[in-house]
């Protein structure tokens, strides 16, 4: 037996972020473009329970809250905004790592309605990351004025994963979203994120090098995303991967 | 159960040995994010419905705002008229506040009186702290109170990306990363905040430049007194209609030299001590927004008004104390404030200013907000009490009792837009880099670059026979 979860837990990585509680509370990662409101979805779930700082060795500005909800306290990450997932930033390269390594129990993608194809490309890159994801359609109100309709049952269909539509500046599908965060963290839900096909060249590499990563990579880590990395030639995903094993060594 | 550790090199190398053997295109990333792309239109394209073609105001408005010739003189005319909104509006509760704040000097000299408190600790109270602290209200409250809260609109509204988008060509010019000119935006409202801000800059060069130059633009504590000596300087002119379209027009002209001076002193660094090019990037363009009145309203005030007049008054009290301190302790039958600026007047003279207005500045070093009232507390020590309630009184005891000229004016404004930055500035760059080097050409680099400037001016005018 390699590297799995039991050689290598993940509490163990989730300290390396900075996040000290352990034990059984659920975190909960919040992601999306800048401009999208997610500052704004994070004030609507923690209301004035948070707290801000650094990243871990980064300046980049972290910000973690908690709220509540049937009797259940859930921890909030708000990951910097990013555009994409790529880590050509010093945001990026945060947002990437922690999806990846931190693994949380359920990742909000906060998607703006009145320029959704854009946000849709890190909708994607988070889907080949995590299955546990779930989208939120904020400013949905802002696209309705803008004559901008969202059919957000097709968007779960094609996506795979939950879509929740909010206005979180009116506090708007909030509660839904955590009914939804709970049901996720809850493992009362099981999704099937949309995969983006590649071409044949593309995907033959992939068949080849999936397996062979799966036998390293811990189970919550996606083969498939790793292999993705590996063939465009990522100059950080060593760096991620080392963190991972870095992570094993302090146990 | 293999040990995890033993295995961790192996695993890295077993991998490392994939990635060459995966390794069959150079294309390989972009085929990616080709792919990502065109899926996210395909879904977006099912999912999405528009009523209505929507008439696109925002590319419309977009078009206007940074256009090339446009852009520029749109941005001077917004800028000037927060100026002008702010002096003109500011006179009147200026006023009103030291006409308050100046009865409430005499309840309290009554009130230490009847409590029998000895006269020294009198005057270090009443003439020292409290007088201090009335100046910073009055003078600084009100344009606070105006200029803030427009700031924050063309903010909330959307007008400041489009600004940098405008400054976004210069900047590369200057060998520098765009976003500067949003940490320089930002430093309009706190230097220190602005050199915070420099940390969305990726490259350490870029963003280390960007952090030396940000001081070059006027910040919220700078502001009042750049207004109130354009008032000033404007007061000499004597015809009163064009007193606030002169004040107006020479604040907007310094803004534009700090904006020059920071995109020459970008250069100059980017050109020898951090050599370098200028790395590309995305400025997204948010969509215009209708304002939140209330929330503008509040944040103006209570993140920056208040927060700026509570570090104002909290460096103001204790400095009121010690420079009614220096300037009462006699040495030889002068005070040490007069010791100081009669060692450094003739320096200060080369450079345009006197003694008194250098000493000013080195005492304000803990904020800039107090080097004005300084100055004045300064000019006042040796001789009698005076109200300064109006901008004609500072006109008075500036220009006839102290023999201001407008060159005087000028390169008060220039030094103080150019000088060593304030105490939290330096100690934040100190923070963020955390090596003294840079700490230490953080404050030399504007000081030198105040003097040069304040001495050509100064130099030039008397050659010319001006002032």
């Amino acid at each position: 037996m390699g590297l799995t979860s039991n050689a290598c837990g993940w509490s163990a990585n989730r300290e390396t972020f900075g996040i000290k509680r352990n034990g059984s509370i659920p975190v909960i990662a919040l992601a999306g473009n800048p401009n999208t409101g997610k500052t704004t979805v994070f004030n609507a779930l923690t209301g004035l329970n948070q707290h801000t700082g650094n990243w871990p060795g980064k300046t980049v500005l972290r910000a973690e809250g908690c709220y509540a909800f049937n009797g259940r306290e859930y921890l909030v990450v708000d990951l910097p905004g990013t555009y994409s997932l790529l880590a050509s930033s010093a945001e990026e390269q945060v947002a990437r790592d922690f999806l990846c390594l931190a693994n949380p129990d359920a990742t909000v993608v906060v998607v703006d309605a009145t320029c959704l194809e854009r946000n849709l490309n890190l909708v994607l890159q988070v889907l080949e990351i995590t299955p546990r994801a779930i989208v939120a359609v904020n400013l949905i109100d802002e696209a309705a004025r803008k004559n901008i309709h969202i059919d957000c049952r097709r968007l779960a269909g094609e996506l795979g994963v939950p879509v929740v539509a909010t206005a979180a500046r009116y506090g708007k599908g909030i509660d839904e979203l955590k009914a939804v965060i709970a049901e996720m963290a809850g493992n009362q839900l099981s999704t099937s994120p949309r995969l983006v096909t590649y071409d044949t060249s593309l995907e033959r590499s992939i068949r080849f090098l999936e397996p062979r990563l799966k036998d390293i990579l811990p189970p919550y880590l996606s083969a498939r995303w790793a292999a993705l990395r590996i063939l465009e030639g990522d100059p950080y995903i060593f760096n991620t991967l080392h963190h991972f094993f870095e992570g094993c060594g302090q146990r | 159960m293999k040990a995890a550790t033993a295995d961790k090199e192996e695993s890295l190398r077993y991998l490392k040995a994939l990635a060459e053997a995966a390794r069959l295109d150079p294309a390989a990333h972009d085929r990616i994010v080709g792919s990502i792309y065109s899926e996210a239109e395909r879904i977006a394209g099912a999912v999405v419905h528009r009523t209505r073609p929507k008439r696109d105001w925002d590319r419309r408005i977009d078009d206007i705002l940074t256009s090339r010739w446009l852009g520029f003189p749109i941005m001077f005319l917004l800028l000037g008229a927060a100026f002008w909104l702010t002096i003109t509006g500011a006179n009147y509760p200026s006023r009103l506040l030291a006409a308050v704040l100046f009865w409430g000097q005499e309840q309290l000299a009554v009130l230490l009186g009847w409590l029998g408190a000895p006269s020294w600790l009198k005057e270090i109270v009443v003439d020292g702290m409290y007088r201090s602290l009335a100046w910073v209200v009055s003078v600084m409250l009100p344009p606070m109170a105006i200029f803030f809260p427009i700031f924050t609109l063309l903010e909330d509204l959307g007008y400041l990306p489009r600004v940098a988008f405008n400054l976004d060509r210069f900047f590369r010019m200057a060998g520098t990363h765009g976003k500067q000119a949003l940490t320089m935006a930002m430093g309009f409202g706190c230097n220190a905040a602005g050199v915070v801000a420099c940390r969305i800059i990726d490259s350490p060069r870029e963003r280390l430049i960007a952090r030396l130059t940000n001081v070059f633009v006027p910040c919220n504590g700078r502001f009042p007194t750049l207004i109130t000596l354009a008032a000033v300087l404007a007061a000499g002119l004597g015809v009163s209609a064009y007193q606030t379209v002169f004040a107006t027009a020479a604040v907007a002209g310094l803004v534009i030299a700090g904006i020059a001076v920071t995109l020459f002193v970008s250069w100059l660094l980017s050109r020898t001590l951090l050599r370098g090019v200028p790395s590309s990037f995305t400025l997204e363009l948010p969509p215009y927004r209708r304002p939140q009145v209330v929330q503008i309203l509040a944040r103006s005030f209570i993140d920056r008004t208040l927060f700026v007049l509570a570090r104002a008054v909290t460096v103001a009290a204790p400095a009121g104390a010690l420079i009614w301190l220096l300037a009462n302790i006699d040495l030889n039958g002068q005070s040490i404030i007069q010791h100081m600026a009669t060692w450094l007047d003739p320096f200060a003279r080369q450079i345009g200013l006197d003694g008194f207005i250098l000493v000013a500045f080195i005492l304000g070093l803990p904020a800039n907000e107090i080097v004005l009232p300084i100055l004045c507390m300064c000019y006042l020590s040796a001789g009698s009490m005076v109200e300064l309630d109006s901008l004609s009184a500072i006109h008075r005891l500036f220009v006839v009792e102290h023999g201001w000229t407008w060159v005087t004016a000028l390169c008060v404004m220039l030094f103080s837009l150019l000088h060593f930055p304030c105490g939290t500035t330096l100690y934040t760059i100190q923070k963020e880099n955390g090596n003294w080097k840079w700490t230490f050409l953080a404050a030399a680099i504007p000081t030198l670059t105040a003097i040069t400037v304040c001495f050509t001016v100064a130099r030039t005018a008397r050659i010319l026979g001006l002032g």
